[in-house]
This record gives structure tokens, sequence and C-alpha cells, in this order.
């Protein structure tokens, strides 16, 4: 029904020494598409995050990245992080990696880096254009911080702020790549139930304004109210997908993760 | 033939020397991942401290079976003593300090002890006593191994045997291995873990003072400065081996010792110490798991 | 914890140091006359001293975790005291330009053996700032800095010996071999873990130091290069107090534009990819920085500027030999850098003064210098690793935030 997916990755393995986290693993997103990949914990998600990001060097299978409107297709295989960040694929942790003795807006102002020149000579004489390109980091982040509802904070230490708003940090840093697709690794994670609507409103947005989105979450009323449509993986492997309403009644994944979650 | 030998038996001695030093390097780099910098400077302590008390005992006439047993005894119990303090000290309030903060600590502590010593001592170049005496039987092969070569391999040997098993078959080496693995977790089941690298400290630093010792009478003289360099040496030693692999830093320093010998004795001596250094680098580049190491995956 | 207490383990303490230091600091023999002194006074100093420390210490611990307990504000409270200073514009160049008046009439009232210490100090300042960029800011360890400084010393030394350039046509080789030599070895190495990258950078120091020492048709060996030549004023031959004079103006000159070439690297787009490689390396990648090259451009930058000052060495003292290259000459300049604060300007600046100085006017700590450096770096790392003053980056966002709202 859909044009070229965004991304296409197809039997993705991962070994490590003698353990298989990941066995060939098939899984697409399609432009302006929320994905969720869910599975129990140790399932090799996170795994799976790292070598599409270009952290771990996969052993077998291919990553295939489409620009939406019509841009060519390139493979992430082989890639480092920073080149697969460039390509338009930005991440979120898991275990929230901000630069914590930078203020919050200076973390955002990172996240322009590679899209940005100014080097030595440039930090040197500044020069127009670099004064320029300055100019426009600290807006664009400052917008940026604003849409996540961290304007108000923005010269706080990154360290300082509560957990849910570092979380929400993660994904403003993400943003300011200017990735179209976004990898949210369980963003909700540690969050009030408040916050966790917050955050749901924030990843609509971010969804609305043309990204698309592909998430590991553990939080199974925020995954089946966001996603189109959602990967379910066990050791390693695939074992279900489809949309929201199949996942809940599929009895494979039911009998390995959600039984007692979902029906509440 | 014969100078072959001579190198061989030479580099022996110096690899032994290597490989004892060099396991203090490894073990704590096992349990805590630091590179225990000030490790070099308790093994000039040890050395210092058998020197004056070899020294006092034989101008008060002890005979020399005591002075070895005395000199011996005291470098092995005022190392570990500046070790444990030193961990103390310098290490153990940084337990969750940024990785490099230790390091640097580390070689405030080693330029620290350095001065110390030149200035509660000397910073001359001081004779060290005799302690092992030429061997009769020794005789009909003293142009090629030296008395002494002997008893330092003799002792390390014994003192790696004795390591060995303190490690695979007590209680404490059973510890000590469980916390190399996952700290945490050896904190968990209930194994004091200050403790054990307490323990560590100590083990290691009476190796490199018996290290000390042997290396002082082989060579004959001392100052504050010999830390430094056979620390780096030891510590290339323990890279080579692959850092935290207690069989590594054996070979390491072996390799090391014989490489350093043949390479002195058949191309030349002038660049004696920029073969130790070439071949620190190079594994660091190239194979930074040394032979025997694990490579380490990255967490995420 | 109640006082007595406290007193009972400061006793323990100071008596398990007298144990420690006994046969090093009692013990003196003299293995050719064979005799034994015992320095009984000594152990008595010891206990004494240790005791006092262990206090101090112990005051200091309690004070730090009332820091932390009360966490920024107080933090905030005790920082401000300098950057309050310098927080108004008008303040900061009030201040720089006194302080620069000072530095200037210097030597007029000065002696020249003081004028040439207060060179040395500047040196150190510079020296500081290069190292600071590599270890401060990107917090990449290197401990064989020294080994750029003596590549931009030799170059000169060697092109003046035998090629009879001067001193500004050197200044630019000697910065750019260093820099170069800075990515040679950065190249392979800055993939390097954090501690091991420091442990090679250290090997390669002592490798190029050896290397001086030991070929001597290229460097002459331990004996050195001397009669190398002063700088030059416009073809003018100096004398050697106007010589002395003209290199501290030199060096002034060179401090300044390095205080402004770092502060402005510092709030550049690579100074911030600096910083945050020290933070987070991965997430850094995450971001799109490439590690390798930004790492490269720091570690050759500071190479840069040790190359710099190592020609102005040269040229200061008109000899050199491989024994001014050891590893503490590196381990002064961490010093400086980790009591300043890492990635601090004027905390390195002012630890540089401190370092230097002292010891050169308080003839009696002389002696007493690397054992203090070595304390200091200890010290430092257990009671204040953000350094001196630490670098807080307030200001430059104070006037990055309000320019959205100026546009707006």
């Amino acid at each position: 029904m859909m044009d070229t997916p965004i991304l296409k990755i197809s039997g993705l393995t991962m070994d490590f020494g003698g353990i298989r986290a990941l066995n060939r693993l098939d899984l697409d997103v399609h432009a302006g598409e929320i994905v969720a990949l869910i599975g129990p914990n140790g399932a090799g998600k996170t795994t799976f995050f790292n070598c599409l990001t270009g952290i771990y060097a996969p052993t077998a299978g291919e990553i295939i990245l489409t620009p939406p409107q019509g841009g060519k297709s390139i493979s992430l295989k082989g890639l480092k992080p920073n080149q697969v960040t460039e390509k338009g694929l930005a991440r979120t942790f898991q275990n929230i990696r901000l630069f914590s003795q930078m203020t919050v807006l200076e973390n955002v102002m990172i996240g322009r880096h590679c899209r940005t020149r100014a080097f030595i000579l440039g930090a040197i004489f500044r020069n127009a254009a670099t004064r320029r390109e300055e100019r426009e980091i600290v807006e664009m982040s400052y917008a940026i911080l604003e849409k996540v509802g961290l304007a108000g904070v923005a010269n706080e230490f990154a360290k300082n702020l509560s957990y849910g708003a570092q979380r929400r940090l993660e994904i403003a840093r993400a943003l300011a790549t200017e990735p179209f697709l976004l990898l949210l690794d369980e963003p909700a994670a540690g969050m009030n139930p408040q916050e966790t609507q917050e955050l749901d409103r924030l990843i609509r947005e971010i969804s609305d304004d043309g990204l698309s989105i592909l998430l590991i979450e553990h939080d199974m009323k925020l995954v089946m109210s966001l996603s189109d449509r959602i990967f379910v993986m066990d050791y390693g492997k695939k074992i279900a997908q489809g949309v929201p309403s199949e996942i809940r009644s599929n009895p494979a994944v039911i009998k390995a993760y959600l039984g007692e979650e979902v029906d509440a | 033939m014969d100078y072959f030998i001579e190198l061989f038996c030479s580099g022996l001695t110096r690899g032994a020397i290597y490989a004892l030093i060099a396991l203090g390097y490894t073990m704590v780099y096992g349990i805590i991942g630091l590179i225990n910098f000030a490790h070099g400077e308790i093994y000039m302590i040890g050395a210092f401290t058998s020197f004056i008390v070899a020294t006092v005992l034989s101008i008060y006439g002890f005979p020399l079976l005591a002075i070895v047993v005395l000199a011996g005894l005291a470098a092995v119990v005022w190392s570990s003593a500046y070790g444990y303090t030193v961990e103390k000290i310098a290490y153990k309030p940084l337990r969750h300090a940024p990785r490099l903060s230790p390091l640097i600590s580390a070689i405030g502590m080693s330029i620290f002890l350095q001065n110390y010593v030149l200035l509660a001592q000397t910073s001359d170049f001081l004779p060290f006593p005799t302690l092992i005496p030429e061997f009769a039987f020794m005789e009909p092969v003293a142009h090629i191994v030296g008395s002494t070569d002997i008893v330092i391999l003799i002792t390390t040997t014994i003192m790696m045997l004795i390591l060995t098993v303190v490690i695979k078959g007590t209680k404490v080496g059973k510890a000590m291995r469980a916390t190399s693995q996952d700290r945490t977790m050896a904190m968990l089941v209930g194994i004091n873990v200050n403790r054990i690298i307490s323990v560590t400290f100590i083990i290691g630093s009476a190796l490199a003072a018996v290290g000390g010792l042997l290396i002082a009478s082989h060579i004959g003289q001392i100052n504050f400065f010999i830390g430094f360099l056979a620390g780096i040496k030891a510590f290339t030693a323990a890279v080579l081996g692959g850092i935290g692999s207690i069989p590594g830093a054996v070979l390491g320093g072996l390799v090391l010792g014989l490489t350093e010998s043949f390479a002195t004795g058949y191309v030349s001596s002038d660049y004696e110490d920029v073969f130790a250094f070439s071949l620190l680098v190079f594994i660091l580049i190239f194979k930074p798991s040394g032979l025997l190491g694990k490579a380490e995956t990255k967490k995420v | 914890m109640s006082l007595l207490k406290e007193m009972k383990k400061g006793l323990f303490t100071s008596l398990w140091f007298v144990f420690l230091t006994f046969p090093l600091m009692v013990i003196k023999v003299d293995p050719i006359e064979r005799v034994v002194r015992w320095r009984w006074e000594n152990a008595l100093y010891v206990a004494v001293g240790t005791f006092l420390m262990y206090l101090l210490v112990t005051f200091l611990m309690q004070r730090k975790n009332a820091r932390a307990a009360t966490e920024t504000e107080v933090d905030a409270d005790r920082e401000s005291f300098i950057h309050r200073l310098i927080a108004s514009p008008r303040q900061k160049y009030l201040l720089g330009g006194a302080l620069l008046a000072v530095a200037i009439a210097f030597p007029f009232f000065s002696s020249s053996y003081q004028t040439n210490v207060m060179t040395t100090a500047l040196m150190y300042v510079v020296l500081g700032l290069g190292l600071n960029i590599v270890v401060g800011m990107a917090g990449l360890l290197d401990l064989g800095y020294v080994a750029f400084y003596a590549v931009g010393a030799y170059s000169y030394a060697l092109l003046n010996h035998h090629f009879g350039l001067g001193f500004w046509a050197v200044l630019p080789i000697g910065g750019g071999l260093a820099a170069i030599f800075g990515i040679l070895l950065g190249f392979p190495v800055l993939r390097l873990r954090g501690d091991y990258l420091a442990i090679v950078t250290l090997g390669f120091g002592e490798i190029i130091r050896l290397i001086l020492e030991n070929w001597g048709e290229f460097s002459k060996g331990p004996s050195g290069i001397s009669n190398i030549s002063r700088p030059g004023l416009f073809g003018l031959e100096l004398n050697l107090d106007a010589a002395i004079i003209y290199i501290y103006y030199l060096m002034i000159l060179f401090m300044i534009v390095t205080i402004f070439i770092v502060n402005r690297l510092q709030d550049s787009r690579l100074g911030r990819a600096w910083i945050a490689l020290r933070e987070d390396e991965i997430a850094c990648q995450a971001m799109g920085i490439d590690k390798r090259k930004t790492k490269l451009v720091a570690f050759s930058l500071g190479a840069f500027w040790a190359g710099i000052i190592g020609v102005v060495f040269a040229a200061k003292t008109t000899f050199i030999n491989p024994a001014s290259f050891t590893f503490l000459e590196s381990a002064i300049i961490l010093a400086i850098v980790v009591l300043g604060g890492m990635g601090s300007i004027i905390g390195v600046i002012l630890a540089a003064l401190i370092l230097i100085l002292l010891p050169e006017y308080l003839r009696a700590l002389s002696e007493y210098r690397m054992l203090a450096f070595g304390a200091i770096l200890v010290a430092m790392m257990v009671f204040r690793p953000q350094g001196l003053i630490a670098n807080i980056r307030r200001t430059y966002i104070f006037e990055k935030e309000k320019s959205p709202a100026e546009k707006s």
C-alpha cells in the first residue's frame, strides 16, 4: 500500500562471541509512521538500535535508509555513528547520556554540529559567516527547546534537570540533528503518568512535523496509543508484527511477554 | 653460542623481575580498572627499605643470612604498607570519579613518592650491599649464568607459585576473582570489596618489593628514580601479556625481558629503553588486548 | 562524629605514618663510611604533621560533604567571586587593562633576573593553556606534551645552527612541525581509551627524549646545542638585558594572543564539540560529531602551542639539551591544568603563576617543588576535581540566550 520504506532492515544478525543477540531480523519503517519495537528485557532491542546507529558492526544483514522525498537509498552498514546521524537518523539513549557539564541549550546546540561548518579559523576570526551560523544554531536550538517545553531552563546544567526533563532534552538534542527518522530508546522509562502523557503529546507533534519514529518502550499504554505498527522481539528474533489490535490478540506475543500487562 | 645463552639467561632474569612487578599492575587493573602509576614507586621503596635495613644490619655485624631474611621481610612489610596507604589516600576516594581522575591522582602519587624518597634520603646512587654470594657449585658456568640470576629465577618462580595458590585456592583469592569480574555483583553476594581491593594492593606491593630487592642486588645500586623506568617496563609487560591476566603478566614479562636482552646484545645498547617504549606504544596501538587478554566490548 | 573519636583516629593515623615513614625518614645510612644516623626528630615531625594534616583533611571532607548536600546553591556562591568580577564587560576590561599595565611596567622596576623568571612563568601559562585545549577541553590525557615542546625547541636550535634561520622564520615552522607530529601520533592513538592514550603519549614523549639523547649526529646527544641566536628585532643585535626584556614582551604578546584564541575556540562549534567529547564520546558520535577528527584537531592544536613555546624556550635560554624535556616537565604542565581547573582559562593562568613563581620566590620551598606538584595532583583530584576556578560557561550562555529574544 505504501511506497519504498525509509528504513528497511533485512536479515540483521549480531553475534557477541558465541551469543547471538540478533537473529535474522527484518523490519521496515515507512515515511510518517510511528513504529514500536517491544519485547521482554534482554530481547536485543537496544542492541538492535546500536547496530542501526553504527555503534556495533552487525555480523550480517542489510540496513537500507531511503530519505523521503525521493532521496537515494543508502546502506548504513559499515558507517560510523556520526555518519549515520548525518544521513538523517538520530537516536536517544535508554540510560540517559546527556553532556552533564553543559547547559541545556548547549546540549541541543551540540546536535547542530553535523549541520554546520565553522572550524578552527572560523572560530578564531569569527567572520560574518561564522557569526551567522552561530546565531542560527542558537535560534534553532532555542526553538527546539520551546517545542519540548524546556526553554525556561535553557541555562540550567543538564545534570540538574528532573528525570523526565532529561529524557525530553535527549529528544530535543536528537531533533537538532534534523533527522527524518528518530529512534527513541525507552523514552518513558522512569516518568510519572503525567510526564508520560506529555511525552505522548510531544511524540505526536514530532510525528505531525513529518518525522518517522521508531521507538522501544515498555509502557504498553503509550505503545498502544501511539504506534501505527508494532514489532515484537524475543531472544533476538522477531516473533510478531502488526497493528496494535493484532499484537494485542496475538497468542505468541501474549505468551512471550504481554500477558498480564496489556489487559488492564 | 655461549653469548646466546648468556643473553638468554640475563633476559630471563630481567623478564622474571618485570613479571613480578607486572603482576601488581595487572591485579590492580583487573580489580579496579586503574593503571596504578605509583606501582613503580612501591617497588623503588621496597628496594630502598631493603637497602637501608641490609646496610644497617651489616654495619652492626649481623650474619649474611639474617641480613637477607630481615631485609627481604622489611621490604615486603613496608612496601605493602605503602601500597595499602596509597590506595586509601589517592584511589579510594575516587572510586566513582571519571576514569581519568584516579590516573591523574596516581601520577601525582608517583611524583610525590619519588621526591619524598629524594628528600628523605638522597639523590645520589647508592651502592647496594652484596646479598647473594657467588656459589661455589656455580663456578663452571659462572661466566654465562651468575648466581644472582639463579636466585632471582628461583625466587620469582616460588613467588608466582605462592600467588597462584593464593588466587586459585583460598577464599580471598576467590573473592578477588569475583570482584574483578563484577564488582557490584561481588558486593551483593557479601564480599567486602574495599577489603579485597586493599588485599590486592598489598599482594601486588609485596611482589614488587621482592622484585625491588632482587633487582637492586642484581644491579648493585639504587636511587630514587629507578621506579619510573622499571614501572613503565613492567607496565609494558602487563599490557603485552594482556592487562588483567595473571599468566599474561608473567608471559609479557618474560617476552619483554628476552626481547630487551637480545636487542641490546645483538643490535645496540644505546636504545635499550627505546625498545621497551616502542613495544609499549605498538602493542597499545595494534593489540591493546595483549597476548592473553580479552578484547573489551563497550557497553552502551 | 565526636571530637574525641576524631582525635583518637587522628592519633592512630599519625602513629601509622610514623611507622610507615620510619625506615626512610629516620634512618640514614652512609654505606661508604659505614655509619648509621638515627634522625629521631623526623619521627616527631611526621607524627605532628600527620596529625594536623588529618584534622585538616577531616575538616575539608566534612565541608565537602556538607556542600554536596546543599549542592548547587553554595557552589554558585563560592565560584562566583572571580566570575562575578569579570561578569560585566566593563569590569573585565578594567581588570584586564590594569593587569596588562602592571605586566608592561614590570621590567622597568625589576631586575633582569626577575624579568627572566616572569618570562618563564608566562611560558608555562601558554603551555598550560595549550595543554588545556587537549586535556581540559577535549578530555584527552596527554602525558607526552613535552615531546611537542621538544620538537619546537630542537627545530629552532637545529635550523638556526645549520642554516642560520632566525627566530621569526622558525616560529611557524616549529609550531607546524609540532602540530604535524601531533597528527602523526594522534592518528593511530586517538581511538584508544583514555588511560591507554595517556600511557602511549607518555611512551612517545620518552621515545623522543631518548632519541634526542642517543642520536648524537642529529641532536648532539646529551651535551645539547648551545649558542642559539636570540630573537632579533628588525635585524638589530640586542644586548643581554635588552634581549631578556624583548623576550618578556614577546611572551606577553603570545599570552594575549593565546588567551584570545583559546577563549574564542572555547565558545565555538569546535569547542563545544570538544567539551561534549570529554563528557560522553558515544553520545557525541550519535550527535553526528566525528570523534576522530575532532580529537585530532584538539591534539594537534595543543601540540602547535607546545611547538611555538619550544621555539621561544630555545631562543630564550640559547642552550637546550634533552634533560629539559623529561616526563616531569609534562607532569608540571599537567599539574598547572589540573590545579587551575580543567577547561578554565583564568584558572590555568593563575595556577601557572602560582606553581612557577612561588617556588622561585620562596627559595625555601623550591626544594619541595616537585613534592608539592605531586601532592597537588592527588589533592586536587580528591578534594576539588574542578580545579581552583571551575570553568563555568555562564557568561557565554547569558549573551547567547538573549539573542533569540532580541530577534523576535
